[in-house]
């Protein structure tokens, strides 16, 4: 039908309009220059740096940390190290501390037998002593009382007291 | 805080509705004679739609109109250039009540008036103000400009002491297959179109060299403000189109991607801000076709040996077969871009068109304010209808800027490819 071409005479839009054609050119050609010249490349050179900074950044992190724990497990190990270097030298003190108290002790043992020992031979000695002066004495008083005895006999008897007198003198030259 | 903004939006939803309704009541002559011989009183949604959605010599926003600098070509007589305001903008139609050296402002755009009619140069009083001004008091707006079939070609005309003289139409690149075609003139002006592209051309750069600068300022440091609003946008362009097609050679070309992706969907966006003039300018096939005329550009500047040995000679294909091939892949280099031109056009065209005639709706159903209670009823559901359709339209806009942008990646990253094989 005729109308439908008329209802299309007055769609505007889609005939090419050459000065709309024109400008759209020059404003397209305007915006696609300066926007790639001072704003779409600029920005997306800045973003390129900042995407390979923070990736750089986050790689720098993972290494350094990877280095921790490196030096982590390094200072545990010689932590462990030190410990039983510890133990051991604190064994080792113990049992030396050990060793001493008992050579010590031995020691003591051994001057306190000799010192009981010496204390021993001396009281035998003494006890020696005592009982030769008690054995002295006990026969100077037999003696004594033998003598006076004898005397008492001689008294009556001379003779006899004279032999004993002679007897008591050959002790006294003993 | 949430129940004062939904009270705002409330209140803000009647008055939308009463100013429609209202609207549709003094727009009962409004569309009258625009079509002789239909019925005075039938509202053509189509008609208006397409008025809403095309390119005009004025800016309108709401009842303003702010003129625009008007670059006419004509080979017969040369260049003129001056601004739209020349014409005397009347009413809320966009007719200009003056001639200027032969042109004429109809319904928003410049028309000439035909060669060799006889119609005296300079600057002309059509009709005056008053009376204009008079009969738009009474109820029953004048419209100097009228249309009639010619050969079955719809052709404006206006009468001028007694003597009907026809206009034309600028000149189209369509060869007449739409309805236009090359006429007496060339129409080079900034239009709303132009302003709107350029406006948001500026925006645009401003507010990324913004954004550079805050990455050259703030280097190393987590983005910020308009930085971070930008960036995931940016980020997600060129993780997603750019490195995915394009492989290591994506830094070259990521400059025009973002520029097609960020032109696209600026004016998309532009274009739906609402009480702004809605240009619908991703929506006119010449915006469209000229990026998809620079992807084509840079697809077959960038073809290396690999693209254009596949597109003459398909490697392991017999040579008879390449008869039918090579045409083949030929034809579908040009309809690649084709294809880029009319999915971007078509969809945009398409919210913009459909959120006129949601409106629309209110002067059918209504009968053009005939009815204030009809008119009432349909202006509320007609704008709940238009706000789910600028949900989806808000959609649209990302969506249709990304395809385009998607879609010349593939084609640069086919172009670009090396042998593998």
């Amino acid at each position: 039908m005729m109308n439908n071409i008329l209802f299309l005479s007055g769609f505007e839009v889609i005939k090419p309009d050459f000065g709309l054609f024109f400008w759209t050119v020059i404003a397209f050609g305007i915006f696609w220059f300066l926007m790639s010249r001072f704003a779409f490349g600029p920005i997306r050179d800045a973003l390129k740096t900042r995407e390979y900074d923070i990736q750089s950044a986050l790689d720098e992190s993972k290494l350094a940390r990877q280095e921790m724990e490196k030096m982590n497990s390094e200072n545990e190990k010689l932590l462990a190290e030190a410990r039983a270097e510890r133990a051991k030298i604190l064994q080792e003190a113990k049992d030396t501390k050990n060793e001493i108290i008992k050579e010590a002790k031995e020691k003591a043992k051994q001057e306190a037998q000799k010192i009981v020992n010496a204390a021993q031979s001396e009281i035998e000695n003494q006890k020696n002593e005592a009982m030769a002066a008690v054995k002295a004495s006990a026969g100077n008083l037999a003696l004594e009382i033998a003598e006076k005895v004898i005397r008492k006999e001689l008294k009556s008897n001379p003779e006899q007291a004279s032999f004993a007198n002679t007897l008591a003198n050959e002790i006294k030259l003993n | 805080m949430g129940k004062n903004l939904g009270k705002t939006f409330l209140v803000f939803l009647s008055v939308l509705t009463l100013s429609f309704a209202l609207h549709a009541k003094s727009d009962k002559d409004g569309h009258d004679d625009h079509h002789d011989g239909h019925d005075v009183n039938e509202f053509d949604a189509g008609a208006t739609a397409f008025h809403h959605i095309a390119d005009a010599n004025v800016y309108s926003i709401g009842p303003w109109s702010i003129p625009l600098p008007c670059i006419l070509y004509a080979p017969d007589k040369g260049w003129s250039i001056f601004s739209s305001s020349k014409f005397g903008v009347v009413g809320h139609h966009g007719d200009g009540h003056k001639a200027v050296d032969g042109y004429v402002l109809n319904g928003g755009s410049v028309n000439r008036i035909k060669p060799g009619q006889g119609f005296p140069d300079g600057e002309v009083e059509l009709f005056s103000v008053e009376a204009f001004e008079k009969d738009a008091e009474a109820g029953h707006a004048m419209h100097p400009f009228h249309h009639k079939k010619i050969d079955g070609k719809e052709v404006s005309y206006f009468e001028y002491d007694h003597k009907e003289y026809l206009l034309d139409s600028k000149s189209t690149g369509d060869g007449g297959l739409f309805g236009g075609g090359i006429t007496s003139y060339y129409d080079f002006s900034l239009t709303k179109n132009v302003v709107a592209m350029l406006l948001m051309t500026f925006f645009m750069i401003f507010i990324f060299i913004r954004v550079a600068k805050a990455y050259a300022a703030r280097a190393g440091k987590a983005p910020k403000g308009l930085q971070g609003f930008i960036e995931p946008i940016f980020v997600f362009i060129q993780d997603e189109v750019a490195k995915p097609f394009l492989g290591h050679k994506w830094e070259k070309f990521l400059p025009f991607l973002m520029s097609l992706f960020f032109f696209i969907l600026g004016l998309n966006l532009f274009g739906q801000i609402p009480f702004f003039g809605n240009a619908n300018v991703t929506g006119n096939i010449s915006v469209t076709v000229v990026l998809a005329l620079f992807t084509f550009i840079v697809v077959n500047l960038n073809g290396n040996k690999n693209y254009w040995g596949h597109l003459f000679a398909m490697p392991g294909v017999p040579k008879w077969v390449l008869l039918i091939l090579t045409p083949v892949e030929l034809v579908g280099v040009l309809i690649k871009p084709l294809t880029l031109t009319l999915r971007l056009f078509a969809n945009i065209t398409a919210g913009h068109m459909v959120m006129v005639i949601f409106v629309g709706l209110i002067f059918v159903f209504g009968k053009s304010g005939q009815y204030a209670g009809l008119s009432y009823g349909t202006a509320v559901g007609s704008i709940l209808l238009t706000m789910f359709m600028m949900a989806i339209e808000l959609l649209v806009a990302f969506i249709q800027a990304f395809v385009f942008t998607i879609l010349t990646a593939s084609y640069i990253g086919a172009a670009v490819e090396e042998e593998h094989h």
